[in-house]
């Protein structure tokens, strides 16, 4: 019979779909897992709600339940229980490794302009804060587009939500 | 229907049918990273429906894509301001502010429900909208003196009133620094009352979905 923790185990060899470098226990998005009866049940929350990896996150999940020989019942949370601060120091680490600027900490309010252009971004590649905001949107909706005056490196920033 | 999965499917018309209206900046915007914000934006908006049209589809005992796709135009809650095809930079900018201002209000209000589901999914779209009214705060600033940008609001103003009910329309009006005044000016077109552009973007929206058997999987 598989236990709890071997479904962790297993959902952290799974591959955020749009960054790669980091596993979705990485990215926190796995909430919560119940093993009972041979049935596995997992809540986990989309990062953004219109990100188009949420479905290819759920079939991967089901299927890496399916392969540990369990029912897999897969509850999305369609709720703000989840922030950018969830993801885990190892992939904070990883993520800023692959040129990917980790989330400045959630507060309280929402972020404004100000916050956004301060130099208190960090390069991941060379660590300097002379960074600017060079469009808040990116890529895929969790990423901002920086650049580091000091390295003269264009960078993405994941957005703190 | 009642009031509440009535006033979620409002939400979510708007969401998609505005989401589809930014995602027509895609490839073609002014410059480079409006194409990229605005194709971003689009796919907030329309996430925000799908997580909508599902909470309203619980209550309603069908699913948000038969929610989304196969309803007929005259079926569809949105106000009618956010079905204008709008080719000009600067009217798209224009709505684009007065949506985020009016979307502010609502989802300041609905984030207080007493219903835990619609409080904790409107908490998370408020995250992501923050950076949508950012983006609409810095082109207002960049705009406000121009006269294209000014003439684009005026005329937007009246049918943007409609986004939000007539309890809220002071403070729309407050936020905006725009008038609420009607005197002898046409009144805003409330939701309900559809334009001839909806039927067209639906026509392309549920094309696919359409043209294959009901049940189809993607």
């Amino acid at each position: 019979m598989v236990t709890a923790d071997q479904v962790w185990e297993a959902l952290a060899e799974i591959p955020d779909p749009e960054i790669p470098v980091i596993s979705l226990v990485d990215l926190g998005v796995v909430r919560n897992v119940d093993v009972e009866d041979g049935r596995v049940r997992v809540d986990f929350t989309p990062t953004f709600l219109g990100c188009p990896a949420l479905e290819v996150m759920r079939d991967a999940i089901a299927e890496r339940i399916r392969s540990l020989g369990a029912e897999p019942e897969i509850n999305v949370r369609l709720d703000d229980s989840w922030s950018t601060d969830q993801i885990t120091a190892e992939g904070r680490e990883k993520l800023r490794a692959s040129g990917f600027a980790p989330p400045a900490p959630r507060e309280a309010a929402a972020p404004t302009l100000v916050q956004l252009q301060s130099n208190a971004h960090r390069c991941p590649y060379c660590g300097s804060t002379e960074t600017r905001l060079e469009n808040i949107f990116g890529p895929t909706p969790c990423r901002s587009l920086r650049y580091c005056a000091t390295c003269r490196q264009p960078f993405e920033q994941f957005k703190t939500i | 229907m009642n009031a509440q999965v009535q006033q979620l499917l409002e939400i979510a018309d708007d969401e998609l049918i505005l989401g589809w209206r930014d995602s027509e900046w895609t490839g073609i915007a002014p410059f480079l990273e409006e194409d990229v914000a605005f194709s971003s934006i689009a796919q907030n908006e329309i996430g925000h429906a799908r997580a909508l049209y599902e909470l309203a589809a619980r209550g309603l005992g069908t699913t948000a894509d038969e929610l989304a796709f196969d309803r007929s135009p005259d079926e569809y809650r949105c106000a009618p301001f956010v079905e204008l095809r709008l080719p000009e930079w600067e009217r798209t900018i224009a709505r684009h502010y007065l949506y985020e201002t009016a979307d502010a209000i609502r989802l300041e209000r609905l984030k207080q429900s007493d219903d835990p589901e619609i409080a904790g999914l409107v908490a998370k779209i408020d995250r992501e909208e923050a950076y949508h009214r950012i983006h609409a705060q810095m082109w207002f600033d960049r705009l406000q003196n121009e006269p294209r940008f000014t003439a684009a609001l005026e005329e937007l103003w009246l049918l943007a009133q409609a986004l939000v009910g007539d309890d809220f329309r002071l403070q729309f009006a407050e936020r905006t620094g725009l008038s609420t005044e009607s005197g002898s000016e046409p009144q805003t077109l409330e939701r309900g009352v559809h334009t001839d552009e909806l039927t067209e973007l639906w026509e392309e929206m549920t094309m696919v979905r359409r043209s294959q058997p009901a049940g189809t999987r993607w």
